[in-house]
């Protein structure tokens, strides 16, 4: 029975997972085109994905911009907060590896240097078709991720 | 090629501001220059009806300028900015953030110098720190 | 008893962001309320904070362009266009009266995107979704203009020191003109529900008043100084081609966040009068000189950004390096009115409140 329900919720997760979104020291561009992707030409909640702004409840982390000294604490406690199995989806050239800000003084780098990042989204900034593109391949590696999990 | 610009001197700073401040102007902002190793330059805009007036204040870095926070309350973000980037020290703001605005740590450097900084004894950091919270 | 009256009524702090589903950007409040009402409230910045003005080190002047563009994203255009001004009066270099026009229609644009950016995160903050959706409907036929014109949505790229990278060909200008038509219209259509709704007039009539006196003392710029009933405009100290246009500043007198609505959707078409006056006039001719030589000397320079005056001082030594590059954002001026508009107010309307002034965090901390 215990397990039946696991493998209900595993898969419903899989059909509507939610997204938690941190801007984590972008120029705005990436962002608005994040908020873009939920808005109706770009429609991303056809896959089940909704916007949420609990770490909690989310099982996608979509971050954009360059990580910097004082915004990495925030960035791994929420990410620590995410229930597992979770996939981080780094957006735009600067999410990447820090982008045309890779030289200030204050940036860290890219998303990568404090957590684990499954799919990495191009463009400065990303254009939403290549963000959907990502969360769809996200969403690949979230049922990987889930099989194991069942596995084990 | 700054038009209007008036040097003023520490002493006579507040006194320049108030007038400016009575004769209608509006605070605009702060700029600071590094000048060479000791000495750095701060720029203060006003501006009335479109036209810009400025105050140039050369100081040394490691003596304290007067704020104007007091008279122009808008003063007090440029004034912690200029703490963090450039190790002055501002006498007298209504709100310090004790160079914690931009960075952790009290901000052992001085990001926007090119030259050595003259380190400054600083008080120990007010309850005023930034927290991860959610 | 007393003692639990007395208890109720104690002053407690709650934390505010940085990361919070009504906030698109990291900013922290620190915000003590008694109650529910607010008392006092302090900011904490540094979650954006990149060390931009540091890059000059590093870039030369013509690739500080690129960068200054990334300090905000929403208004990338109009920060660059300050800072090539600057390095154009510096250098004394008059830029072709065509490239002028070619600069008001795209930085028009981009404030038409920016406000109705804004009008749909504003709705949102009240929990009116569906406003929120179609304003972002309507903002995706500009990202269209501005990618069919200049190949890319966001971060146009058009300025270069000495006029601009793009033209725009007579066909184009007929479609923008097209578009435009009908953004009006989907605009239009939506008045009525953004003002007139009771909903909405009970979220932001009489919220974060802001008086015009008080407004002027802090040093508030833009459409927030605006709903406060001074006209203040920096498009009339008639930088690129304004002064040959003809606009006057938006303003009213309400002081309140309705007021702030109102300014930025009157905004909305005023800019989009200004692009079918530009297109009107457009003159022929080049687009952009040839640059010799490096700048020297110092310059101040301000522009319009769709949040307010920015400022761009420029001192420059002669080399390929600029020796300053200061960056003074409108958010940065207008985070001084929170601490007159918060408090007094219930705890429920902090993002109502903090939308109003359009805080752009990576634009005040660069």
């Amino acid at each position: 029975m215990k397990k039946m329900l696991g493998k209900i919720i595993a898969s419903t997760r899989m059909k509507s997972p939610w997204i938690l979104h941190f801007d984590c020291g972008s120029c705005n561009g990436c962002d608005i085109e994040v908020l873009a992707c939920l808005t109706p030409v770009y429609d991303i909640e056809r896959f089940g994905m909704v916007n949420v702004g609990n770490p909690m409840h989310a099982d996608i982390l979509l971050v954009t911009g360059t990580v910097n000294h004082r915004n990495k604490k925030v960035l791994t406690n929420l990410y620590d907060q995410m229930p597992a199995p979770k996939v981080v989806i780094a957006i735009g050239a600067c999410g990447l590896s820090g982008g045309i800000f890779r030289d200030a003084y204050n940036v860290v780098g890219g998303v990568d240097r404090v957590i684990p990042v499954d799919v990495y989204v191009p463009g400065c900034p990303a254009k939403p078709e290549a963000i959907i593109d990502g969360a769809v391949l996200a969403l690949k590696k979230f049922e990987v991720l889930r099989q194991q999990k069942l596995a084990v | 090629m700054l038009e209007n610009v008036v040097s003023v001197s520490p002493d006579t700073l507040a006194g320049e501001i108030a007038k400016t401040k009575y004769e209608g102007f509006r605070f605009v902002t702060m700029t600071c220059v590094e000048l060479d190793a000791d000495t750095a330059e701060v720029i203060y805009h006003f501006d009335r009806d479109f036209t810009l007036k400025n105050f140039r204040l050369k100081a040394a870095k490691n003596a304290d300028i007067p704020s104007i926070s007091h008279i122009f309350m808008a003063a007090f973000l440029a004034e912690n900015e200029i703490q963090d980037m450039f190790h002055l020290k501002f006498k007298g703001l209504i709100i310090d953030f004790n160079r914690t605005l931009y960075f952790d740590d009290n901000a052992q450097t001085a990001p926007l110098c090119r030259y050595t900084v003259s380190q400054i004894k600083s008080p120990e950091p007010e309850s005023i720190q930034n927290s991860g919270d959610v | 008893m007393q003692e639990a009256i007395q208890k109720t009524v104690q002053r407690t702090t709650i934390p505010f962001g940085p990361q919070h589903p009504v906030l698109p950007e990291p900013v922290h409040l620190k915000i003590t309320v008694e109650d529910e009402i607010i008392k006092e409230v302090v900011p904490a910045l540094g979650f954006v904070h990149r060390g931009l003005e540091k890059l000059i080190d590093i870039r030369d002047f013509h690739q500080m362009i690129q960068v200054v563009e990334r300090v905000c994203g929403i208004c990338s255009m109009i920060h660059a266009m300050c800072y090539v001004h600057g390095i154009e009066e510096l250098m004394k270099i008059e830029v072709p009266p065509r490239a002028k026009y070619l600069r008001v229609i795209w930085s028009e644009l981009h404030r038409i995107h920016s406000h109705l950016l804004w009008l749909g995160l504003f709705a949102d903050s009240f929990g009116f979704e569906s406003v929120f959706m179609q304003f972002w409907r309507i903002r995706e036929k500009i990202l269209n203009i501005d990618e069919a014109t200049t190949g890319n949505r966001i971060i146009v790229s058009v300025n270069v020191v000495g006029g601009v990278r793009k033209d725009l060909s007579q066909d184009q200008m007929r479609w923008i003109l097209d578009e435009l038509d009908q953004i009006e219209q989907m605009t239009t259509q939506l008045e009525s529900t953004l003002f007139e709704d009771y909903t909405v007039k009970k979220r932001t009539i009489g919220k974060g008043l802001l008086p015009s006196r008080q407004a002027v003392e802090l040093g508030i710029v833009g459409p927030t100084l605006r709903a406060s009933g001074v006209a203040q405009d920096m498009r009339q100290l008639g930088y690129a081609a304004f002064k040959e246009l003809d606009f006057e500043p938006v303003t009213e007198n309400n002081c309140d966040c309705w007021a702030r609505c109102r300014v930025r959707y009157r905004e909305v078409l005023q800019s989009i009068d200004l692009i079918r006056q530009a297109i009107s006039k457009i003159p022929a001719g080049e687009i952009n000189v040839k640059v010799k030589g490096r700048p020297q000397g110092e310059v101040i320079t301000r522009v319009e950004q769709p949040r307010g005056e920015l400022l761009y001082y420029i001192k420059a030594n002669g080399s390929k390096n600029l020796d300053r590059l200061r960056i003074r954002t409108p958010t940065f001026a207008n985070i001084p009115a929170l601490f007159t508009m918060l408090p007094g107010m219930w705890l429920s309307d902090v993002p109502v409140i903090v939308l109003s002034i359009d805080p752009c965090i990576s634009c005040t901390e660069r």
